[in-house]
């Protein structure tokens, strides 16, 4: 495991052409681990017929809302946890 | 366009629901079927809906993304030929 | 953008009523079966799958966590094995979360990429949840977006996003309703609202005599 709960992780900014789970709106944005949900396929390979293998750590990373959305008008103390896979986390 | 955390809007939700048709049901089942059966995984499924045209995406009611999908993996595969589901249609 | 958005079709309607889908979807369906793709039986009990779920097995979760704290603990800490004691089936998805509400956080639940559920314990997803307004509000605006529901959190409540992006399924355990000392287990399972495990709503209050 790369991470633990507690670090800070920045989500790569690359663009990925094919199928992918990394939204975009916390692409190049800094969150901290939460959770450490385990190993699982990588669905970038599965969703064109691979078998997904070797299996990548999967983290929920929580994200400040001023974060994400820095116009937002309300709750400055609000969160989103997102699920990314390992690949898509740099250490902060 | 499946990624819509990207795609601000201000629009309403609409909270209405409707009943499952009978197409929709079906269409659940056949695609669950073609899970078990192995010919088509979650993300291929997800894989083929994000592959809808924009304007088309946009349009589709969900199961009506689902059954896209699952045409377009099915004719990928060989397991449909091109066309084969419109020539059954006529 | 689409001016509307709601989770039917936009194809014009034949004359029998329906979308073009549905012939399609049954066409499908025959061509599927012609080439053993598929068995027919197979379809039809994934149908009667389908139809017999409801948020029901959500809510008795929910209802044994609030009378019995270890219970809660368990629950939160493998949602999955936590069903399983009560013989309930959370579906294929390999890991279930359930996140618990309290008085300073408040949870919510979205798939802002297709709109992965928990069907196996909720029942079919709204059409709201669904739709591409919901998706895209419940990260950029959530408080609009509850407001929209009817609900509105104090100022210092914490409002959490989860964005379901991969395999794992999440369920909000809302927090206990006031007044509710007196019911039982069944009684207080019948509060709790499929909404109020997604995030968008409170359980309902007990009816008052």
């Amino acid at each position: 495991m790369t991470f633990r709960a507690g670090e800070r992780v920045r989500v790569a900014a690359r663009t990925h052409e094919g199928h992918h789970r990394t939204p975009g709106y916390v692409k190049g944005k800094s969150g901290r681990v939460e959770r450490v949900h385990g190993r699982f396929r990588n669905p970038e390979t599965r969703a064109y017929g691979a078998d997904g293998l070797p299996e990548r750590v999967l983290y929920q990373v929580c994200f400040a809302q001023q974060e994400l959305w820095p116009e937002a008008r309300r709750g400055a103390g609000d969160t989103t946890l997102v699920d990314i896979f390992e690949h898509w986390l740099e250490a902060e | 366009m499946h990624d819509r955390g990207v795609w601000p809007t201000d629009m309403p939700i609409d909270r209405s629901e409707h009943e499952l048709a009978d197409w929709e049901l079906l269409t659940d089942a056949l695609v669950s079927a073609l899970s078990s059966e192995g010919f088509m995984n979650v993300d291929e499924l997800r894989r083929g809906i994000e592959s809808m045209p924009p304007d088309e995406y946009e349009r589709a009611s969900y199961y009506e993304r689902w059954l896209f999908s699952a045409e377009t993996i099915l004719v990928e595969k060989g397991v449909l030929a091109p066309g084969e589901l419109d020539a059954r249609l006529t | 953008m689409s001016e509307h958005d709601h989770d039917h079709s936009h194809d014009p309607i034949t004359a029998d009523g329906e979308p073009p889908a549905a012939a399609r979807a049954r066409a499908l369906e025959e061509l599927l079966v012609e080439k053993a793709v598929v068995q027919r039986e197979d379809v039809r009990r994934n149908i009667d799958r389908l139809v017999s779920r409801s948020p029901a097995d959500g809510a008795r979760l929910v209802a044994r966590a609030w009378v019995d704290t270890e219970f809660k603990e368990r629950l939160l800490a493998d949602a999955r094995a936590a069903a399983q004691e009560l013989d309930l089936d959370s579906g294929p998805s390999p890991v279930v979360v359930a996140v618990e509400n309290t008085e300073t956080v408040h949870h919510m639940v979205v798939c802002t990429l297709c709109s992965c559920y928990p069907r196996a314990l909720l029942g079919p997803p709204p059409d709201g949840y669904k739709s591409l307004t919901y998706r895209s509000r419940a990260v950029s605006d959530p408080h609009g977006v509850l407001a929209e529901f009817g609900l509105e959190l104090d100022e210092d409540v914490e409002l959490r996003v989860l964005d379901s992006t991969a395999d794992v399924r999440y369920i909000v355990l809302p927090r206990k309703p006031e007044g509710t000392e007196e019911l039982s287990e069944q009684e207080l399972a019948a509060l709790v609202t499929r909404d109020s495990m997604i995030g968008v709503a409170q359980p309902v209050a007990p009816a008052t005599a």
